[in-house]
């Protein structure tokens, strides 16, 4: 069973929502994902449509939610966007992100440290998206991040898991839970992450946009399990030689 | 008096209160978070913390991310 911050999750795949196109087309590919924790963001009401409340839809008891600090450019941004988490209901839990450049998306990660740092010590259970650096990893461990968040690649992008050889690094050597974040576009990709000893995925964008979210959920579900059963299994070790898989004895009725 | 929520100037009546200013906008208070001059409010505030002229609010809320 995988355990962030003393609290227990059956589910692998932790889910983001944004991007969908209703509140009922979320609410539902959700509970088809069945998992247990999920994103929100942070944003002012929109007081054109204050009635516009998506999140009244999800069940808190279902879900917990994860406040991220998306939109923060530098440190003391993303240390505001968490007190405001706090304040909304959040908890202490938090989706640590700092994304100075809005083209890439990509995390910063002096800011980033710099943030976990004071976070956790105010006492948040800090998750920080971060690139995929085994050595920024470490650095967050040690300050007190309650998991890593490596990007597979870049925000949204559905390119899949494009760090792969620095996202082993990071598993072999982590003493915290790695959650791949970012870019997994389809449920191969989350099975690759999984297969690799990744201790969770999260998926937003994947499921959101898919022609149907609910079948979309499911399937990575499926995968997100499937990726976990095979790495706890033990792959077979890869090599450039073939090997016969049946017996190359018995054949001499053959010559 | 004026002041400025979520970036845009409001009119409200001298001596209004953070839960004046949520009525007004029809928000349950428990379903948003107050910064009033870049102070975080608490709950119980709301019906407390009185606004001034110039005062700046920002109203936030949990919405759909990644």
């Amino acid at each position: 069973m995988l355990i962030i911050a003393g609290r227990s999750f059956r589910s692998r795949l932790f889910g983001g929502t944004g991007k969908f196109s209703s509140p009922a087309v979320m609410k539902e590919a959700l509970d088809a994902s069945g998992c247990e924790m999920v994103t929100v963001a942070l944003r002012r009401v929109d007081l054109a449509d204050p009635a516009d409340d998506i999140m009244s839809v999800l069940d808190r008891e279902r879900y917990l939610f994860l406040p991220n600090t998306s939109g923060a450019r530098d440190a003391g941004e993303a240390v505001r966007l968490a007190h405001l988490a706090r304040a909304s209901g959040g908890g202490e839990w938090l989706k640590l992100e700092v994304t100075p450049d809005p083209r890439t998306l990509l995390p910063d990660p002096i800011e980033t440290l710099k943030a976990t740092e004071i976070l956790v010590k105010e006492g948040f259970h800090v998750l920080p998206y971060m690139n995929a650096d085994p050595i920024l990893a470490l650095r967050l461990q040690d300050v007190g991040a309650a998991a890593v968040m490596p990007l597979g690649s870049p925000i949204g992008t559905n390119q899949g898991v494009l760090t792969k050889a620095m996202i082993e690094i990071i598993i072999d050597q982590a003493q915290v839970p790695v959650v791949v974040d970012a870019g997994l576009g389809a449920p191969s990709h989350a099975a690759l992450a999984m297969e690799m000893g990744a201790d969770a995925v999260l998926v937003n964008t994947a499921i959101a946009v898919a022609g149907d979210p609910v079948r979309m959920a499911r399937a990575f579900a499926m995968a997100v399990e499937a990726g976990r059963a095979a790495y706890e299994s033990g792959l077979g070790m890869v090599s450039k030689d073939a090997a016969a898989s049946s017996p190359e004895d018995g054949l001499g009725f053959l010559r | 008096m004026k002041i400025v929520c979520n970036g845009t100037e409001h009119q409200v009546a001298a001596g209004a209160k953070i839960v004046d200013l949520l009525k007004e906008f029809d928000l349950a208070a428990d379903t948003v978070v107050v910064e009033c001059d870049t102070l975080i409010l608490k709950r119980e505030d709301y019906d407390r913390h009185e606004l001034r002229e110039g005062s700046v609010v920002e109203l936030i809320r949990f919405v759909g991310g990644g």
